[in-house]
């Protein structure tokens, strides 16, 4: 049991249509649906909206939704929840909306997508971008622990077809790949093939965070039970190595996260085998490896084989990115696509993700980041407030 | 083996910037001389450039000049390149210098293939535009500058 009452929880979460190209639609037009759809499934009207996040435009979206004075928040992705929480259980509001989305800002493909390639002076000449930041994390760890192509494609499948299965996905009924599909995709950026990287796309979502006591919400509360947020300094400026440490020179960027996770753990009260469900972040196939073994779900260099062995797929003892993720849901853009994590582990303690249901799901982590962008943050989320 | 099989350095519009506080680097770079910061307190090497040490957080920092000797710390191999500026493939690795810290470079002068962690590593200065010239890195028993990109 937690020191104090929970009070806050997600109450509402909505996403928009998703797709490669949403013609007709802008990011603006896509956040305001998506306000719309959380409020609604949360049962809570907009003048009662005390609270909004939305990264660089919350300011711009209290003034046009005319929500002032309201409380504003500063984070992004998973760390948007547990800021929005924290203001709700001290007295800062009632009602946040977190709101995110992009259509637009996309469609000449001929560079890769402007949110992967941050420009600085030590990186931008050498041709960066996120495929190959963490292309170098990968090859690290297959150098150290023999982690093969072979794994990696594994991973890739197995998100994929989750994705392929999942009627809101971009790339709903694409598929089912096997591992052999994957690495005979065209090659990126060594050792990733085309399908081992994320998608880009368009699309927006939203949630609702609420004060319950306040509020007679229409749906089961979603209730934060723990998080941590570990940085390793800005995304894309740094070489991003494996064995970067700071003063503490322990955890280094390789397993960024661990911190995180074993904060997020003594918060909750709860040990790794009581999670039901696994939403991790996909930027690329070898993250999720990284992140079993970065939140001590395997020992360190037994990645490979633990994904080899079945243990991630829909129906295995660690279910993960139940929706298809970044590869095959949906990735629009810096920040809908974090925050996506945290909505689909709302579906699944609901009981609401369908065809990829994990049957009595209550217990869902989630994650956001990866050691090619130096930080890693994660979340969890139970139906109970334990 | 043919010449379409070794990498090559870039030869267009790389993008590139610079700051005060990185200054001395590209001044070093022109003239051939791969830069870094060491701490007059500490001993420490710091890369990239700062205005103070990242261990003992001194501004007594001292400009040195590396003997561009290293080993390959990480590699991939871009067949997708960032932008329409670059040509691909190249090889983005990060580099342990010998004097003690890493640093971002593309590899040269030698096949994808024989790219390997640990691989020993030589800087080999290119002129990629009449305004640019980047620390390039190449394998360290290839001898003589890299054949221009043409």
């Amino acid at each position: 049991m937690s020191a104090r009452k929970r009070t806050a929880a997600i109450v509402g979460v909505y996403n928009t249509r998703q797709g490669r190209r949403l013609d007709g639609e802008t990011s603006r037009s896509l956040a305001l649906e998506a306000v719309r759809g959380a409020l609604d499934d949360a049962g809570i009207e907009l003048d009662s909206v005390d609270g909004i996040t939305s990264g660089e435009l919350s300011t711009t979206l209290i003034y046009d939704l005319r929500l002032g004075p309201a409380w504003q928040g500063f984070g992004f992705g998973l760390g948007m929840i547990t800021e929005a929480a924290a203001a709700i259980e001290n007295g800062l509001a009632e009602a946040v909306v977190l709101v995110a989305a992009q259509a637009g800002e996309y469609r000449e493909h001929e560079a890769t997508a402007p949110w992967t390639r941050p420009e600085n002076e030590f990186v931008a000449s050498w041709g960066m971008f996120t495929a190959a930041e963490f292309a170098l994390i990968a090859r690290r760890h297959m150098h150290a622990y023999g982690t093969t192509r072979e794994q990696l494609s594994i991973v890739a499948a197995t998100i994929r077809n989750n994705g392929a299965r999942n009627p809101e996905a971009v790339y709903y009924q694409r598929g089912p790949f096997v591992p052999d599909d994957i690495t005979a995709s065209r090659p990126i950026a060594d050792p990733f093939h085309l399908l081992d990287c994320a998608t880009t796309s368009e699309g927006g979502c939203a949630l609702v965070v609420a004060n319950v006591e306040k509020f007679d919400v229409a749906r089961p509360p979603v209730y934060v039970l723990g998080s941590g947020f570990d940085f390793y300094g800005p995304s894309y400026q740094h070489p991003p190595a494996w064995d970067l440490t700071g003063r503490s020179e322990t955890d280094p960027n390789g397993v960024v996260g661990r911190r995180a996770a074993d904060l997020a753990f003594a918060h909750a009260g709860l040990d790794r085998d009581e999670v039901d469900v696994l939403e991790l972040y996909d930027p690329f196939s070898f993250e999720i490896i990284r992140q079993l073994e970065a939140f001590r779900f395997c020992p360190d260099g037994d990645g490979g084989p633990f994904v080899a062995d079945g243990h991630i797929a829909i129906d295995g003892s660690h279910p993960v990115t139940t929706d298809g993720g970044t590869m095959s849901f949906s990735h629009a853009g810096t920040n809908p696509q974090m925050m996506q994590r945290a909505i689909r582990a709302v579906q699944q303690v609901r009981g609401n993700a369908g065809p990829l249901q994990v049957p009595d799901a209550h217990i869902a982590l989630c994650s956001n980041g990866g050691a090619g962008a130096m930080f890693t943050t994660v979340l969890l989320l139970g139906d109970q407030p334990r | 083996m043919t010449s379409e099989h070794i990498l090559q350095p870039q030869s267009g519009r790389v993008p590139h910037a610079e700051s005060p506080i990185s200054a001395p680097f590209w001044e070093g770079c022109a003239k051939h001389e791969l830069r870094y910061q060491r701490c007059a307190d500490c001993g420490q090497a710091t890369f990239p450039p700062s205005e103070h040490c990242r261990f003992c957080l001194s501004f007594r920092l001292d400009w040195m000049a590396s003997v561009g000797l290293g080993e390959i710390y990480s590699w991939t191999v871009v067949h997708r390149p960032v932008t329409a500026e670059f040509a691909p493939p190249y090889a983005p690795a990060i580099v342990q210098l010998r004097e003690g810290y890493q640093l971002l470079t593309n590899m040269i002068g030698v096949a994808a293939d024989e790219l390997r962690v640990g691989l020993g590593v030589r800087v080999e200065f290119c002129s990629v535009n009449p305004d640019l010239t980047l620390p390039y890195f190449t394998k360290l028993d290839v001898a003589g500058p890299a054949a221009p990109a043409d």
